[in-house]
């Protein structure tokens, strides 16, 4: 059955899915029971799998991760909320110190399935800690996985493969993104790769790399390059750890240019990864150094400039020009 | 017991604690707290024989761990040597269900658990990051970060109630362990609110060994740490932590409260770190001769052997018995230590994910070909 729905009630098809299919599977986080999460993300589903299995918490932040790991250890998958990007740090410990490692430092013996949902990403117009996109810091550490979804579609699939992967994973949401619409198969939670790469617009003149709310962007700078002549090939990175970046050297090799885009600040981002690999790979190719558009290496700034700290379609443009001006 | 003064004993702190076994060996019947819980232990000769046998065993095997130490063949060591009687009682309380969440300090519960002493060694010699399996051993992996086991415990705690085995007389219950410079960490105290709301099958055994490295008490408190309780919801109750006989009745009441559905427990039990923090640490910096001479006196295990002693429960033929054995153990111990394999490197890049990683997969070939390019030359 497939329906027209919002990024935000995929998840919710999402999470319901999942809940159904493995009783071991709770939600827990702050305000995600009757209120249905700030986003409304878990709307309806205390109603109807009860507060056992979806818990509000004590407002703290390590305490949700802290004690979704014991949950784990019990037998228990817990899909954790954290309400919004700004509001992970008072859990970094837990998720750096003990989900990441536990595993490692078990010898393989104890698994924590972990899933850390948070809502990034600016653009919405909210105060501080409301907009940040704090990717990097999860993706720079072993033993977490880290993805993110761009669409419906996705959006739908991902939290399924994300709760039934036995690997901790931390799923970040383009709130943003929420409420734009896409078909979603809802009989089919997806047979397209967790960890994978896609290429979601086929292109031969430059290679734009992006991920999460940055798919949009990228989508319609493709098109608008379109209409002046230059055909670009977009790519949706969905998996920031690990990386999977063989459909980007291949892009690459043909295309020769490569710019890639997202919100985060650009110093030590994923971006920088993303060229350095690129550039190991796929240096007789590149007819220009792989650029970045990225937010500025400032705190994510005042609502009421955001739209200039964020990179949108004209700065996407710009830097293929300068890839092209090279 | 909430905000209850414990009985006094005659060492006691302000305040008081729980006792029932004197620093000179002699026997208390029982004790009823100020909130008319009454705590007693009922052994049998040969049980009071096992805990002094238990309490004996873990301090030698902590002594050849020092040892080792000093000999290079460890990295580092956390001695419990002062803390036998809180851990030995505390653990021999659990009953085999029940499930425990220790720091890098409770050689002595994992002791009482039935698992082999070797395990926490990998850690400490630098072979492995401790490595054995929790659920099997119902004895969650050494926590090195202070305080980020009880929340693991109280989450473990609320799936134990989730899963309906809480309510009867064999529920399950958790114990989680820390010391007192973990009670300054907000995660702790995020783990008080969360066992308080949940009605967590739970007790929080805090071993307040006075001092957190070289910090003492006054730097993480300002009242005596079980009162802390009161303002979470639960109940609180501090303990001689040097009276393996008050850990184990209390801790054992506590479980069993846990396990019938009465929610969470705090114990303090009030003892003495006799050695240094770790063996990188020198406390002669921060504390004074006498303080320390001052517990000497209050040491778990000479006052078990008196009452020993004293009720003819045994003689110095079964002491050298019990001597003997332990020694044999920490022989072993020694052995097995030395023999431990350094770990292949190539097996640092083991258990990062349950389901792998292609990218993590391409380092370790790059690396273990870089490994290899080294074979035959004599670099």
């Amino acid at each position: 059955m497939s329906e027209t729905i919002t990024l935000g009630k995929a998840l919710n098809h999402g999470l319901r899915r999942a809940l159904e299919n493995d009783p071991k599977v709770v939600i827990m986080g702050e305000d995600v029971g009757k209120l249905g999460g700030v986003f409304r993300i878990t709307d309806g589903l205390q109603k109807d799998f009860g507060e056992n299995r979806v818990i509000d918490t004590p407002l703290a932040e390590a305490g949700i991760i802290g004690t979704a790991v014991g949950l784990a250890i019990r037998g228990y998958r817990p899909v954790c909320e954290i309400q919004f990007d700004g509001f992970v740090f008072p859990a970094y410990n837990q998720i750096v110190a003990q989900v990441a490692k536990m595993y490692y430092r078990s010898l393989g013996k104890v698994r924590v399935p972990i899933v850390i949902r948070i809502p990034y990403g600016g653009g919405i117009g909210a105060v501080e800690h409301h907009s940040e996109s704090p990717e990097a810091y999860f993706a720079h550490t072993p033993g977490l996985k880290v993805v993110t979804c761009s669409n419906p579609a996705d959006a739908y699939a991902m939290i399924q493969q994300s709760i039934i992967s036995d690997d901790p994973i931390v799923f970040f949401e383009p709130k943003r993104r929420y409420w734009e619409k896409g078909v979603v198969d809802l009989d089919a939670p997806g047979d397209f790769p967790l960890h994978a790469s896609r290429i979601v617009r086929d292109g031969t003149d430059a290679t734009v790399i992006a991920y999460g709310p940055m798919v949009r962007t990228a989508l319609d700078a493709a098109q608008a390059a379109a209409e002046d002549g230059r055909n670009l090939e977009v790519v949706d990175l969905r998996t920031l750890s690990p990386l999977d970046l063989g459909p980007v050297f291949e892009s690459v090799r043909r295309t020769g240019r490569a710019v890639v885009v997202h919100e985060a600040p650009g110093n030590l981002g994923l971006g920088a990864e993303i060229a350095a690999r690129i550039t190991e790979e796929c240096f007789y190719s590149l007819e220009a150094p792989v650029l970045r558009v990225t937010g500025f290496d400032v705190p994510y700034p005042a609502a009421r400039v955001e739209e200039e700290y964020l990179p949108d379609l004209d700065r996407v443009l710009d830097a293929v020009d300068r890839s092209f001006g090279w | 017991m909430a905000n209850g003064e414990s009985p006094v004993g005659a060492d006691a702190p302000a305040g008081g604690f729980v006792q029932l076994l004197t620093p000179d060996g002699e026997r208390i019947d029982s004790v009823t707290t100020a909130d008319g819980v009454t705590y007693s232990v009922d052994f049998t000769d040969g049980e009071y024989r096992e805990l002094y046998q238990d309490l004996v065993t873990v301090r030698r095997l902590d002594a050849e761990a020092t040892a080792l130490q000093r000999q290079g063949e460890l990295g580092i060591w956390a001695s419990l040597l002062g803390q036998e009687a809180a851990q030995v009682g505390s653990g021999r309380a659990l009953r085999p269900q029940d499930m425990a969440f220790p720091t890098y300090r409770e050689h002595g519960v994992l002791y009482t658990r039935g698992i082999d002493p070797i395990m926490p060694f990998g850690l400490f010699r630098g072979v492995d990051q401790g490595g054995w399996d929790a659920n099997k051993y119902k004895f969650n992996g050494y926590t090195i970060v202070i305080g980020s086991q009880t929340l693991h415990a109280t989450g473990y705690a609320m799936g134990v109630t989730m899963d309906g085995k809480t309510g009867t007389p064999d529920g399950e219950a958790v114990i989680a362990y820390f010391g007192d410079g973990a009670t300054s960490q907000g995660e702790v105290n995020e783990s008080f609110v969360w066992a308080g709301v949940f009605h967590a099958p739970m007790v929080f055994f805090c071993q307040n060994n006075q001092y957190a490295i070289s910090e003492p008490l006054e730097r993480q408190t300002r009242i005596p740490l079980y009162r802390r309780a009161a303002g979470f919801g639960f109940p609180g109750v501090r303990i001689d932590g040097n009276d393996v006989l008050a850990s184990y009745a209390v801790t054992r009441a506590a479980l069993d409260q846990a396990r019938n559905g009465q929610g969470p427990t705090l114990i303090e039990a009030y003892t003495y770190r006799m050695g240094a923090h770790t063996s990188s640490d020198d406390p002669t910096r921060y504390r004074i001769a006498s303080e320390v001479e001052s517990w000497k006196v209050k040491d778990p295990i000479s006052r078990l052997k008196a009452f020993l002693t004293k009720q003819q429960l045994a003689d110095d033929t079964y002491f050298a018995e019990v001597d003997e054995s332990a020694r044999k153990l920490a022989l072993d111990l020694r052995e097995r230590v030395l023999a431990m394999p350094d770990p292949q490197p190539v097996t640092m890049f083991d258990h990062v994910y349950p389901n792998g990683s292609p990218e993590l997969d391409q380092q370790r070939a790059q690396f273990a070909a870089y490994e290899a390019s080294f074979e035959g030359s004599t670099h």
